[in-house]
């Protein structure tokens, strides 16, 4: 290499190295390899020379060329990633720093347990049925076998309504979801599966009694339906609910004005620890029997072709256990630091599949 | 209804022991809801004798006795600092291992100051038994050390309480358990079995019944120079055991009786009546004073006994005052009588007196028993007063309560799901007192004993008044037939023990279930997920609040006014349950939680009826920020609730519209209402009124929304067809519109949304501009629209041509100028 282009070389370099941002190095790039640079000057006497100057100048000329090329371009690189990388020092920030919190949203326990127990009753292929909150008397009551005078009507403080006209009974707020067996049974033709949630309403207030609570009933009219299957039914859901298969559950015969025979049923737990299912201890969490005859008449069914069993269950009380919730008036105070600790995630509906 | 063991006893001849009694008591449907067992508690205790008592060496107040507590504890040392104990005394000693109820303790033998201890000598008040503490119990001195105190003291009797259910009469009698537990096959019932007391004089007091609906039997009888002290100690401590008071014996006669037979009885003192007849009538408007002093004004639905002077006696609930017996009484007149379930039921509700008279009857009482029961009560009032016994006089005649059952055996399996030997069923309806009319192999009839007032109960149906009549007519005759086969199988079921019927897992319908959730049902579940998703914390309120908040929310027609509420602020059926939501906002600002969001998804009530309302509210402020100021909640945050909620719910949100004229509790200006058509509203939402929340004292930003889920049309279930997905790019032109400045924008919108259908798939509100760059009285709107070509790509003039429609349609509709 001739001494002009080795002092171009060392030049170039030198110019390079000091370069110490994109600019400058821009600079000396455009300096060299640009339209006026030194290189291209030089390449461009070459249409002067001699074929024989030519070969061998313009053969010199490529080769530096190409290296001032190569040498530049890694500098450039060189400098962008020294750029980026201050770039990125002058941005960091402190991570640790709270991103806005999501306001975290949650259901209602009631609504929890009433998901489940569609979940578990409708794999047995019951459906939901509704019902509305203000009754006639002859739903809630008369055509339930429960006439006015009936004792059974004592134990439930029942609140009224006005009537809906003059010399008709008063309305009552349902003191059970029974109402909508009648409705069920009037409306369509059995076979029926059904469960009913809902509110219900007694005139009583204190530490485990809420004047408004709810409740879910159930019914079953098909043929050949038997208290046996009464039986595995509500064993069958309770273990679900609780998910114990071994769940001690014990049948105890009772009454309802609306059922015969009619039965109240216990799960084991311990009295002391409030654990359930074990302990030696029963506890009452449901009611239940087959439907009474009267009732089957009242709606239009024969009980010589139809017969099925009903039963009852405390929504809330079921919660409380399964949940461990202490309190019954808590669940309607809607105080926000309850609702967080108890409410469940939206995202993971009760799916038998997924567990409940 | 209490009883003790021994009680029971006296009429079950048994070797069952307590726990055995009281599991089968559960298992029969008369469930225990209380055992009182001292006998078990007590135990532990003898009977003892201090042989001799010294001064303990090492302390003052100590004294060493030597006690003799019988069989394995003949010279026992104890130290005991009772100043009243002393050689000879006989005591009450505790063994070591002995729980002491009152303190908690368990005895230890062990040194007290040096001197050996090997037990306790015991207080009334340490056995839980008395107040009395001044040094240990003294018996009587003959008294044999080492018997059981329990036993000593007559306290090993335990009394079991038991709930009886409304259909049960029959077992609120010591009899009627006894009976029941017998035909479970814990023992044998007693015969009970009564002598005529002869009568010495015709009785003077006759009976008239004008009322024979309300009373279809009544017997009577006098007795006279009859001696009313105190009652026997047999009969004060049975009635002791189960929480009776014993007032007197001519009293205590009468409980006995209630609870011994569920026989009902009273006494009138003969000398305080006047005239020479009682009558059964209506009231009429008299007022009475009860035995218990409260006074009650008779009505004509009443059933009254009264003498010339007046009302003596509500019949079958409670006797007068001023007729009933005292000390000094001599002559009596008895009353045994049988009164109309469902009379005594409304009375006693009618007048809220409680007995357990009216307890009986109203259930009903065995309806073949009043002569008896008479003359048993009549011997017993003989042999605990003295005095002699009057003839019996009555009025209406015994009842025709003979009726029948029948059971099919196959039945007991087809509906009980239990297969059980017909004799063993048979077996079992005799043990209750059923007596077999006729048997075959396939079936039985029974007579129905007079005091199951529960059994094969004449037909009483309510049937829905618009059954067709052929369907109602075969649903009665159905009833008629099984109905009382159902209530002996639930005799037999219950004595058997329904856990003796084997549970069966429902029969599958399906191998795969169908939806158990109607499409609404999953809807509105979508819904509550949806709003709980955005940040939204459920809540539950009551159905029912204070009339003046609901009034703040809606109307509150009378008819949604509940005419017995518990109280005074759960009065009225609630329009809404943002009722609930504000008052819980309050609730918990007030608990220093100001900054919320809630939901519930739950009834309103108005004229028209029921609603199921999604309602939510937000108040306070958005969590404060690293350069971030907190923000007050606002209306857009409530809108987009209210339309996520919708969406869920089913709402075709193309065809919604918002109109600005919200309920009266929002905010003016700053409220919504979303509506689909003219006529239909979906919901609604906004800033509440700032008087609605000062008036409550909440001094945070609060901002609600409503749905009206039932509103919402059910969406059409069609199958979607596949989406049109174009290869050409999508282009987007910005515009900025003067229009007036009170023009909802979303007029706006829609105008140029509907310039080019095909080609505009998205228009979209960019800026909004009040200000001295426009002319007064009118605002830019900044609006972006989407074309979307699908076969090919648009030319200018094409572009040009659509963006001129849009021009135009946006002047056109809504007087909409290009901004210069």
């Amino acid at each position: 290499m001739s001494d002009d282009l080795e002092t171009l070389r060392e030049q170039t370099v030198q110019a390079l190295a000091a370069a110490t941002d994109l600019r400058e190095w821009d600079a000396v790039r455009v300096g060299t390899l640009g339209k006026s640079g030194r290189l291209t000057a030089l390449l461009k006497e070459l249409g002067r020379m001699t074929p024989d100057e030519r070969r061998t100048r313009g053969g010199a000329l490529n080769r530096l060329r190409d290296e001032l090329s190569r040498l530049i371009e890694a500098r450039g690189q060189e400098l962008e990633t020294a750029a980026l990388n201050a770039r990125l020092a002058a941005e960091r920030v402190d991570v640790t720093l709270p991103c806005a919190p999501d306001a975290q949203g949650l259901l209602h326990p009631i609504t929890r347990t009433i998901e489940e127990m569609a979940a578990i009753f409708g794999s047995m292929g019951f459906q939901l049925a509704e019902g509305p909150d203000i009754e006639s008397d002859w739903h809630n009551f008369s055509a339930l076998n429960t006439p006015a005078h009936h004792p059974a009507r004592t134990d439930q403080d029942t609140f009224y309504l006005p009537a809906e006209a003059s010399g008709q009974p008063e309305r009552v707020l349902r003191t059970q979801t029974s109402g909508v067996q009648i409705r069920t049974m009037l409306g369509q033709e059995p076979p029926i599966r059904i469960i009913a949630p809902g509110r219900t309403y007694r005139a009583d207030h204190d530490a485990t009694h809420s004047p408004m609570f709810h409740q879910c009933e159930g019914l079953v009219i098909e043929k050949g339906i038997t208290l046996g299957h009464l039986k595995g039914c509500l064993s069958d859901f309770l273990r679900a609910f609780f998910q114990m298969p071994d769940l001690p559950v014990r049948f105890r015969a009772s009454y309802f004005p609306f059922t015969e025979p009619s039965m109240e049923i216990d799960i084991g737990w311990s009295r002391r620890t409030g654990q359930i299912g074990t302990g030696g201890d029963w506890l009452e969490v449901l009611g239940a029997g087959m439907v009474h005859p009267r009732v089957l008449a009242n709606c239009g069914l024969d009980a010589r072709e139809w017969q099925g069993f009903a039963f009852g269950m405390g929504i809330e009380r079921l919660t409380m256990l399964r949940h461990g919730i202490p309190d019954l008036r808590s669940f309607y105070e809607s105080d926000v630091r309850w609702l967080r600790h108890y409410g469940t995630s939206p995202l993971s509906p009760a799916m038998l599949h997924e567990g409940l | 209804m209490k009883f003790s063991l021994s009680w029971l006893r006296e009429h079950l001849e048994t070797t069952a022991t307590l726990e055995e009694i009281c599991a089968t008591l559960n298992t029969i449907g008369l469930e225990v809801e209380g055992v009182e067992d001292r006998g078990a508690i007590l135990a532990p205790f003898r009977t003892a004798r201090i042989i001799e008592a010294t001064q303990h060496p090492n302390a003052d107040r100590l004294r060493v006795c030597q006690v003799d507590a019988g069989e394995g504890f003949e010279r026992v040392q104890v130290v005991c600092g009772a100043p009243n104990a002393r050689t000879g005394l006989h005591v009450i000693f505790a063994p070591p291992g002995t729980f002491i109820p009152a303190s908690g303790i368990t005895i230890k033998a062990g040194k007290l100051r040096g001197e050996e201890s090997g037990g306790m000598l015991c207080s009334l008040r340490e056995l839980g038994l008395g107040e009395e503490s001044d040094g240990i119990a003294e018996l009587p001195d003959d008294t044999v050390p080492g018997q059981s105190y329990a036993l000593f003291a007559d306290l090993d009797d335990p009394v079991i309480d038991i709930a009886i259910t409304p259909n049960r009469g029959d077992a609120l009698a010591v009899r009627g358990i006894a009976r029941d537990l017998a035909a479970a096959g814990l023992g044998e019932l007693k015969p009970w079995l009564t002598a005529t007391v002869e009568s010495r004089f015709d009785t003077p007091i006759d009976w008239r019944v004008t009322f024979p609906e309300a009373c279809p039997w009544v017997l009577g009888r006098s007795l006279r120079g009859v001696k009313n002290g105190p009652s026997p100690e047999w009969l004060r401590r049975r009635l002791e055991s189960i929480g009776l008071r014993p007032v007197s014996a001519l009293v205590d006669i009468t409980n006995f009786f209630t609870f011994d037979l569920g026989r009902p009885l009273h006494v009138f003192d003969a000398d305080k009546l006047l005239g020479s007849e009682l009558t059964i009538c209506r009231g009429a408007g008299e007022t009475f004073t009860a035995l218990d002093g409260s006074e009650h004004v008779m009505t004509p639905d009443d059933c009254v006994i009264a003498d010339s002077r007046g009302v003596q006696s509500l019949a079958g609930i409670m006797g007068g005052a001023e007729s009933g017996v005292s000390e000094t009484t001599t002559n009596v007149f008895v009353e045994c009588a049988l009164f109309d379930p469902v009379a005594i039921a409304l009375a006693g509700r009618r007048h809220n007196l409680h007995s357990d008279a009216r307890q009986r009857f109203e259930r009903g009482v065995d309806q073949a028993l009043p002569p008896a029961a008479l003359e048993a009560a009549t011997r017993m009032i003989l042999d605990l007063c003295g005095g002699e016994a009057g003839s019996v006089v009555s009025a209406g005649v015994e009842p025709a309560w003979q009726r029948q059952a029948h059971l099919e055996f196959a039945r007991l399996e087809t509906l009980g799901g239990l297969s059980e030997a017909p004799d063993h069923a048979v077996h079992l309806l005799e043990r209750l007192g059923f007596a077999v009319r006729e048997r075959d192999a396939r079936h039985v009839v029974v007579d129905v004993p007079s005091w199951r007032n529960d059994i094969a109960t004449p037909m009483l149906l309510d049937q829905r008044p618009d059954l067709p009549p052929a369907r109602a007519q075969a649903a009665a005759q159905g009833a008629i037939e099984i109905d009382p086969e159902v209530d002996l199988v639930e005799e037999i079921l219950r004595l058997r023990g329904l856990d003796s019927v084997p549970a069966v897992s429902l029969p599958l319908r399906s191998a795969v279930p169908l939806p158990a959730l109607s499409s609404r049902q999953t809807r509105i579940a979508g819904l509550r997920r949806q709003l709980a998703a955005r940040g939204l914390l459920e809540t539950v309120g009551f159905s029912f609040v204070a009339m003046d908040q609901a009034a703040a929310f809606g109307e509150t027609p009378a008819d949604l006014h509940l005419l017995n509420p518990i109280a005074a602020d759960l009065d009225q059926m609630r329009p809404t349950p943002l009722v609930n939501l504000l008052a819980a906002v309050r609730a918990n600002a007030a608990r220093g939680y100001p900054d919320l969001g809630l939901f519930e998804v739950g009834p309103g009530f108005d004229a028209d009826g029921q609603k199921l309302i999604a309602a939510g509210i937000r108040s306070g402020h958005s969590p404060r920020l690293p350069g971030q100021p907190a923000q007050p909640v606002d209306l857009w945050q409530v809108k987009a609730d209210a339309l996520a909620g919708l969406a869920v719910a089913g709402a075709a949100m193309e065809g919604c519209t918002i109109t600005a004229d919200a309920p009266s509790y929002y905010h003016p200006g700053r409220s919504g209402v979303i509506r689909q058509g003219p006529k239909l509203v979906l919901g609604h939402f906004g800033q509440l009124h700032p008087a609605l929340l000062a008036a409550r004292g909440i001094d945070v930003p609060v901002c609600a929304f409503t749905l009206y889920t039932d509103a919402v049309p059910e969406p059409r279930r069609k199958r979607k067809a596949p989406p049109a997905l174009s290869a050409f790019q999508p282009l987007r032109r910005d515009f900025a519109f003067v229009v007036a400045a009170d023009l909802p924008a979303e007029k706006l919108l829609r105008a140029v949304k509907g310039a080019e259908r095909n080609l505009i798939v998205a228009v979209h509100l960019f800026d909004v501009y009040e200000g001295d760059k426009v002319p007064a009285g009118h605002k830019s709107l900044g609006v972006e629209i989407t074309l979307q070509p699908m076969d090919r790509t648009l030319t200018d003039a094409e572009i040009e041509a659509v963006c001129d429609r849009v021009v135009a349609a946006a002047q056109k509709s809504c007087n909409a100028v290009l901004r210069g």
